[in-house]
């Protein structure tokens, strides 16, 4: 393509330039237009993200595709890029995500189409860019950027409630974001002038200062996560957000924070990490059981999901901090199935709300009377959710709970519980909104899915079969990178 | 054709059926569905007899297929095992599941979930195929979750009413309970043998014969022993021993094909078949085997108990086929592997074949299953009360039909195992074969004898398929269509000779060869294999001992309470009082987790969202801080008032105060 600009590049600033470009083509005058544009614009977003996996070399750990350009030199910051094994499934995901999140607005957005459009075209640069920084700065810069979107669409498309979600959300960011802050700078010190997060997992650090920068990241991050008990807001956020925006939400914005434990804690502070893992542990643990009972009781389908994804999330960072290669991969592979299932799971909920606008599971009731092929999808992603082999939601927590049966067989047995508590939580929804005989005139009124639909189930119900029943693809660019992570990890960095 | 190919084409025929009466049922219609399905089955029916002749011509197969993962120094690879054990499996699976999609086409012809139906049935023989031929821990894990998968939608098939997708529910959870034990078995495998591979385990496992682990500190376990009763777990979710049956009886609400295909014959023996595929570890711990005897003697007597006082015809099947597995368990315990699936194979064959008779029935009565309402249908349906009487008397275990011989070698087993715990299980099976008598003649006599009770008062009871609902006046019971009653007559053709025939080779003549492993101290077959003097000796011993005498015992105790005195039943019911009620209430098991586990779960979730995340999370700390964010800016608001000689006061404070500092440091 154009000389001189990186794939990466291509991949933050395509959406972010197509996004511009649905913004300046005006109201919603244009309306069919800008759908239009902006389809194109995720197309492009997703096929100039494709060359990282089919050129991506499996048997380096090393940054690839790296770019490399000074942008503040009075400071040492770069723009500097490059993704590696644990990165790249990421920035992929992402781009395919937003292809989809733009396919099931087309219809249901019909105020204010192009700003809406235009913000998750936007938003997906900008998380690509979150994870392609090898400069802290840059990363800082994405990752705080990245919010904007998100309020913007939670707070103009969003629910009755959104104000207070949307600060919620704010409260709870801001506090970490500040601390991580100060932790970079602190590194910058540290390292002799440097912003380069590759170089930072080679400076040595006291234990007295991991442990601080630690809980710096800790709370940036977790929050992101979410892990308990710093999770109330994301119930919240996803009940106000619209169905993309808890798409992506559920999908990327997640895996933001898990990402975050795998670039700058688990290398930077390696000794903290090993001191507090037990700590990590215990709160993953409480995520899966905690959130699974709770998630048990709901009675919003949304908030359901919520806490599900909670719960699942919390076998991510139990993988990442048993340090197994099995766990920190198992961990990964969550998080990408994470990203097919919950935003399919959102994405069904989003289908009955458009024609039944209600959320809560006593509203419906036999919807496989009149929606059959929307049935058969959602019971596909439910058992996924439920962890069911042969879908992607299984990999993952057999993997995270066969590498922990190996550190401690009493953290495999907490964890596993989620084998009784999703399918219990996932299931019993399913049957109460599903299956019955038909529960009132809204439902006997119900149409099954439209061929539009029925393309963007159909797309995440082949990735979640893919790799259910062949994960070898996905985990294999992994391997050399995450070893060289647990490498990392295994080496003191004491001075 | 290459035999490689050959293993492929035996789950994938099956699983090609499913996918194209699943998703272009629309296209190719009822016929259509029925006979893509019908025909992969019978294509993995012929390929299994292929195989089954290869494998007893000597040759056994292990190999990978795929490698499905790697992680670590760890591979994870799809991969079959053809050895005699699986080869018989394959034989049973795919013969019975061949009979039933044929008995469907008659049962199912109203249903407007036809090729549904059909795609499911397909799809489960494919997931059970795959986990009987399966040669490492994942894909057994596979398939036994895919089985549970589909027996959870076959459960609910008739998604509209309450009871079936209660039922369905129910049967996913507790299974799921005893996969936690099943999963957490594997890991334990894959961390300390470091292979999910059957033929690596099994090499490695017996130097870690008399390892200890301690899981909670101060109580040294056998790490084998903390496996097996793992793995055990698993099997007693799918098989169904107590107390994680109790998801078994409810499954009869699904369709009655299903309920002889999975609920009978084949997925709730994928338990019974695991702990045998997995005789070289449990032979390592003899307190796993006296787990698993005692849990099976639990399971054989008091579930057959159950089966006495249930009115539903289904149900007497269901509690029976509950016992049954109790009696396979009760000889895997025993060490006996080649007794457990000779039984498991002689039960599939009789107890397919009644179900499906109880499914005749069902529809001759227009989808009544109340027993009380039947009676007398002897000389209206004469095949499916013939071979009703075949499957019944291989169930009492009547010689010379398949349930005499399997169950009395199971007998006898148990009573030559040295092992603690098998007295109680010997006195529990022996119990057992009278009881079964006695439940199974009640239901037949029930049935098809006495009086025609169905002409009082009928009304269309809506228990069947919702299509059925119709019956109104006096219903004229008819003998079922031929594709109804021609797989009964091929069920019962191996319920009378499959005992005699097969016992010779499957426990004494050494048929499953190394596919099976047992321990020289725990050998009670081939103790009895000392005595064992052919067909016609082992009859007539069994003529003389104590097992054939409760049967017989028991079939007169039916007659005469059924057919001679038909007041007494009622009258020991009165009499027996509590004894019955608790009988009635299924010992109190579904009550208790309904308002324990069930219950406490939610209750619990309540508390912890209400209480937890409401009110201390976002009450004290979320909404807390941002109070005191509010307060504080309340009081640094006072700070900025707009007056220049306030912040020129402020200034000159500090001024004053950094002088202070500079001036004393």
């Amino acid at each position: 393509m154009f000389e001189g600009i990186g794939i990466l590049s291509l991949t933050i600033w395509v959406p972010i330039v197509a996004g511009i470009f649905v913004l300046a083509t005006g109201g919603d005058r244009n309306a069919d237009g800008q759908r239009a544009i902006a389809l194109i614009g995720a197309a492009l977003g997703f096929l100039v993200a494709l060359p990282l996996w089919t050129g991506f070399d499996a048997s380096s750990a090393a940054m690839q595709f790296q770019e490399r350009a000074a942008w503040i030199p009075l400071f040492n910051i770069h723009y500097h890029l490059g993704v590696d094994g644990i990165s790249m499934p990421f920035v992929l995901l992402n781009s395919f995500t937003t292809l989809l999140v733009v396919l099931a607005g087309w219809q249901v957005i019909q105020d204010k189409v192009g700003q809406y459009m235009a913000a998750f075209l936007i938003q997906s640069g900008l998380l690509n860019g979150v994870f392609a920084s090898l400069d802290a700065v840059l990363f800082y810069v994405f990752f705080e950027a990245m919010l904007i979107p998100l309020y913007l669409i939670i707070g103009v498309w969003g629910g009755p409630n959104r104000v207070y979600a949307a600060i919620k959300f704010f409260l709870y960011t801001l506090l970490g974001s500040l601390l991580m802050l100060v932790a970079l700078l602190y590194l910058f010190f540290e390292s002799h002038g440097s912003f380069d997060i590759l170089t930072w997992h080679r400076v040595p650090l006291a234990l007295t200062a991991q442990i601080l920068l630690f809980v710096a990241f800790f709370f940036a991050f977790a929050v992101k996560v979410p892990m308990w008990p710093v999770h109330t807001w994301l119930p919240d956020a996803h009940v106000e957000a619209p169905t993309g925006g808890s798409v992506v939400l559920a999908a990327i914005t997640l895996k933001v924070g898990a990402y975050g434990f795998l670039r700058f804690v688990l290398p930077i502070v390696p000794d903290a990490s090993r001191e507090l893992a037990g700590l990590m542990i215990a709160l993953s643990l409480v995520a899966v059981v905690y959130i699974g009972l709770v998630a048990l009781v709901q009675s919003d389908m949304k908030k359901l999901i919520a806490y599900s994804s909670i719960a699942h999330m919390g076998f991510v960072t139990l993988g990442f901090f048993i340090f197994e290669p099995l766990g920190v991969e198992g961990g990964l592979i969550q998080m990408i199935s994470h990203g097919f299932v919950s935003g399919a799971l959102f994405l069904c909920i989003g289908v009955m709300y458009d024609r039944v606008h209600s959320r809560q599971i006593a509203d419906y009731g036999g919807v496989v009377n009149t929606m059959p092929k929307f049935a058969a999808f959602f019971m596909l992603f439910a058992m996924a959710n439920a962890g069911l082999p042969a879908t992607s939601g299984f990999v993952g927590e057999f993997m995270v709970i066969l590498g922990a049966v190996k550190v401690n067989f009493w953290y495999a047995a907490a964890a596993g519980l989620t084998l009784i508590f999703g399918a219990a939580y996932t299931l019993w929804m399913y049957k109460r909104v599903v299956f019955g005989p038909v529960a009132n005139e809204k439902v006997a009124e119900l149409e099954d899915l439209n061929s539009r639909e029925f393309l963007v189930l159909g797309l995440l119900a082949v990735c979640v079969l893919a790799m259910g029943l062949y994960p070898m693809p996905v985990t294999e660019v992994m391997h050399a990178s995450v070893n060289n992570l647990l490498d990392h990890v295994a080496h003191s960095k004491l001075p | 054709m290459d035999i490689k190919t050959l293993y492929l084409l035996v789950p994938l025929a099956p699983l090609a059926g499913a996918i194209l009466a699943g998703l272009f049922g629309w296209a190719i219609g009822r016929r259509g569905a029925h006979t893509v399905t019908i025909a992969g089955v019978a294509v993995a029916f012929l390929a299994s007899v292929l195989i089954f002749q290869d494998v007893l011509a000597g040759n056994t197969y292990n190999g990978p297929v795929y490698t499905w993962l790697v992680s670590g120094d760890v591979s994870f690879e799809i991969g079959f095992l053809i050895d005699r054990l699986s080869a018989l499996m394959m034989l049973v699976v795919t013969f019975v599941s061949l009979m039933v999609h044929v008995y469907t086409i008659g049962y199912m012809a109203d249903d407007p979930g036809y090729n549904r139906f059909f795609s499911y049935i397909s799809l489960f023989t494919f997931s059970m195929l795959m986990l009987v031929m399966s040669n490492n821990f994942l894909q057994l894990f596979f398939g036994w979750e895919a089985v549970g998968l589909v027996s959870y939608l076959l459960i609910g098939f008739w998604y509209q009413r309450e009871s079936a997708i209660y039922a369905n529910l129910k049967a996913f959870l507790v299974n799921r309970v005893g996969d936690l034990g099943f999963l957490l078995g594997i890991g334990l495998i894959l961390a300390w043998f470091g292979s999910l591979d059957y033929a690596q385990v099994f090499q490695t496992a017996p130097q870690y014969a008399n390892h200890t682990v301690t899981l909670i500190p101060g109580e040294p376990w056998q790490l084998m022993t903390v496996i097996c009763i793992l793995l055990f777990i698993g099997a007693m979710g799918k098989s169904a021993q107590f107390p994680l049956h109790v998801w078994l009886p409810d499954s009869m609400e699904g369709p009655t094909p299903i309920s002889a295909l999975i609920h009978a014959a084949t997925m709730v023996t994928a338990g019974i078949f695991m702990v045998a595929r997995m005789s070289p570890l449990f032979e390592l711990s003899e307190t796993a085997l006296s787990v698993v005897m005692v849990i099976g003697a639990i399971t054989a007597f008091f579930m057959a108990l159950l089966g006495l006082v249930q009115h539903d015809i289904k149900r007497v099947v269901a509690y029976s086929t509950l016992s049954q597995l109790g009696y396979m368990t009760v000889a895997l315990g025993a060490s006996a592997y080649a007794a457990s699936i000779f039984h498991l194979m002689t039960h599939a064959f009789f107890k397919a074949l009644l179900f499906l008779a109880a499914g005749s029935v069902i529809i001759a009565m227009h989808h009544e299953q109340d027993m009380r309402r039947m009676g007398g249908l002897k000389k209206y349906m004469p095949v499916t009360y013939w071979t009703a009487l075949v499957g019944s008397l291989a169930l009492a275990g009547i010689p010379p039909f398949a349930g005499f011989f399997s169950k009395d070698a199971i007998i006898e087993a148990v009573g030559a195992s040295q092992l603690p715990g098998s007295g109680i299980a010997y006195l529990a099976v022996l119990a057992g074969v009278f009881i079964t008598a006695l439940y199974t003649f009640r239901m037949l006599f029930l049935t098809f004898h006495g009086p025609e009770r169905f002409r009082q008062h009928h009304h269309g009871h809506p228990e069947g398929g919702d299509e059925h609902a119709h019956a109104h006046g006096p219903v004229e019971p008819r003998e079922s269509p031929w594709t109804v009653t021609v797989p009964l007559v091929l069920l019962a053709i191996p319920s009378v000779f499959a005992g005699w025939a097969y016992i010779e080779p499957t426990l004494f003549g050494g048929y499953f060869g190394s596919s099976i492993v047992v321990a020289p101290a725990h050998d009670v077959l081939g103790r009895l294999a000392e005595h064992w003097r052919g067909v016609p000796a082992f009859l007539q011993h069994g003529v003389l001992a104590l097992p054939f005498w409760l049967a017989v015992a028991g079939i007169a105790t039916a007659w005469f309470l059924y057919m001679v005195r038909r007041d007494l039943p009622e009258a020991i019911r009165r009499k027996a009082g509590i004894l019955y009620t608790v009988l009635e209430r299924k010992y109190g098991l579904d009550d208790f987790n309904d308002w324990f586990f069930a219950g406490g779960a939610r209750l619990v979730g309540g508390r912890l969202w209400r209480w937890g995340d409401a009110r201390v999370i976002d009450g004290w700390l979320v909404n807390g801080s941002a109070r005191l964010v509010g307060a504080v800016a309340g009081l640094v608001r006072h700070l900025q008032s707009g007056y220049i000689y306030h912040y020129a006061f402020a200034m000159i404070i500090g001024v004053v105060l950094l002088a202070t500092w500079f001036v004393r440091g």
